[in-house]
């Protein structure tokens, strides 16, 4: 037990936690950002996923102690200080990309951080990427479409061309 | 999850240290780890962070020409920083799990955990390489014991893999869908001498193992054409509801045939 102190989508935060809590229930219980979503106790779904440090990470595998000191970046940081969506996040609600929602917080965090290593992937590369990203929902389809156009892609044309 | 001490040493002395005590355990990636706790598989006292050691992170060539790669060094970094160097690594490394997998889990704990399905055996074996501890170095043929069960004595730490680098490799791997480890997944190299190993992992019950009869086959001449007429009894293989001992026999003949292909 004792204090983790870490950066949190820009801001220094700090809470009291056990050695065995984990980065996701950190953010949700000790500072109640519930956007980051347990979805599984296996590590398999992807709705936990944030950024430490920049990197892609499962919040629920990795525990608060580890992320003491580093950059965090959760689905709350994604949209502008005055609600605007990312440009992600928009392409998500433009295409349909989602439906009951509870994947879309790691499925945005992970089109981020695909966008981050390469600005205009195609549909197979989209697809490999999110293989760690449950969806019960959409059949995905709209999913690729999302990044295809937050990737400023046409989504019609890249799909026209598999 | 029980609780326990998270502990984060500063140098791997400080970690073996930390290690002596029989109730820690390392904590590499936590990408089984953590998982593990959550089911209450494991109760340690103690978890030793060995993320932090840049003593065992990363990859630099011996005098050997081998390639050694620290325990402590994430999947997503050895498909990055091998791919010129050992493609057929670094291609391996770049399909296990999923990207954020791949951001956190180490060679080191895929080696020590040794799941019957981790992709990493296949090319260990396959290209005769050699795992060091803080205490000895162990021959590939003499690490990996059976399922889940290694040559590591208690607080053993894996720091590096040594990898001779062959002439030629690929890595094949049929995905079992759900997991994504390897339902079957095989390794073949092509050594400096012309010796040629083939590794497969996800087939049996004991673990990665070696197909002899194609690494003299693929010796004479390394072709798919080569392994004609040539199959893998099913006779010791898992049969599970994702596929019987007859299934993953015959998918070890198409993962090395592909896999020859690949590396031609
Ligand atoms: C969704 C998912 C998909 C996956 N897909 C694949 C796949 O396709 N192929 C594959 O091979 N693997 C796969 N994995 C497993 C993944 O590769 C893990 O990262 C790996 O098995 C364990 O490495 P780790 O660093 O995370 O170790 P940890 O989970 O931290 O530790 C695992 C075990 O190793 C011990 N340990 C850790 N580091 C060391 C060390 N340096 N020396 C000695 N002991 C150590 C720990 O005490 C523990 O017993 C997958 C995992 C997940 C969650
Ligand atoms: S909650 Fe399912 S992967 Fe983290
Ligand atoms: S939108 Fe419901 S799980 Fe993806």
């Amino acid at each position: 037990m004792g204090e983790i102190a870490m950066t949190v989508n820009g801001k220094e935060v700090a809470a009291e936690a056990e050695d065995r809590t984990l980065l996701v229930e950190f953010l949700r219980e000790g500072l109640g950002l519930t956007g980051t979503h347990l979805g599984c106790d296996t590590s398999q779904c992807g709705a936990c996923l944030v950024h430490v440090d920049g990197a892609l990470v499962k919040s629920c595998a990795m525990f608060a102690a580890e992320a003491a000191g580093r950059e965090v970046t959760t689905i709350e940081g994604m949209a502008g200080k005055d609600g605007t969506l990312s440009p992600v996040q928009a392409a998500f609600r433009d295409q349909h990309g989602l439906q009951c929602g509870f994947c879309t917080p790691g499925m945005v965090m992970a089109t981020a951080a695909l966008l981050q290593e390469d600005p205009a992937p195609d549909v197979p590369r989209i697809r490999a990427y999110l293989q760690g990203n449950i969806c019960r929902c959409t059949g995905y389809h709209n999913i690729v479409r999302a990044v295809l156009q937050a990737s400023g892609q046409d989504p019609d044309r890249a799909l026209a061309a598999e | 999850m029980y609780d326990f001490d998270f502990v984060t040493p500063a140098s791997l002395a400080e970690a073996a240290a930390a290690l002596e005590d029989p109730e820690a355990m390392a904590l590499g990636g936590g990408q089984t780890l953590i998982p593990t706790l959550r089911a209450r598989l494991a109760m340690p006292s103690k978890l030793v962070s060995l993320a932090g050691l840049a003593e065992i992170r990363g990859i630099c060539e011996d005098d050997d020409g081998r390639l050694c790669i620290g325990g402590a060094t994430t999947h997503g970094a050895i498909a990055r920083d091998a791919a010129e160097r050992f493609s057929g690594l670094a291609g391996l490394a770049q399909r296990i799990g999923d990207p954020a997998v791949r951001n956190r889990g180490t060679l080191g704990g895929s080696v020590a955990n040794n799941d019957p399905a981790a992709c990493y055996p296949a090319a260990i074996l396959a290209t005769g390489a050699t795992v060091v501890t803080h205490r000895r170095e162990i021959a590939a043929g003499d690490f990996f014991q059976g399922m889940f069960t290694t040559a590591l004595d208690e607080g053993e730490i894996v720091t590096e893999v040594r990898f001779p680098v062959p002439r030629r490799s690929a890595y094949q791997k049929f995905e079992q869908p759900a997991s994504r480890f390897a339902l079957v997944g095989v390794f073949v190299a092509e050594m400096a001498d012309g010796a040629v190993g083939v590794g497969v992992t996800g087939a049996a019950e004991e673990g990665g193992f070696r197909w002899e009869a194609a690494e003299a086959a693929l010796a004479a001449r390394f072709d798919p054409a080569a392994l004609e007429g040539l199959s893998h009894p099913a006779e010791g293989l898992i049969s599970d509801i994702h596929g019987d001992a007859a299934y993953r026999a015959h998918l070890i003949g198409v993962m090395t045939r592909r896999a020859v292909a690949a590396a031609a």
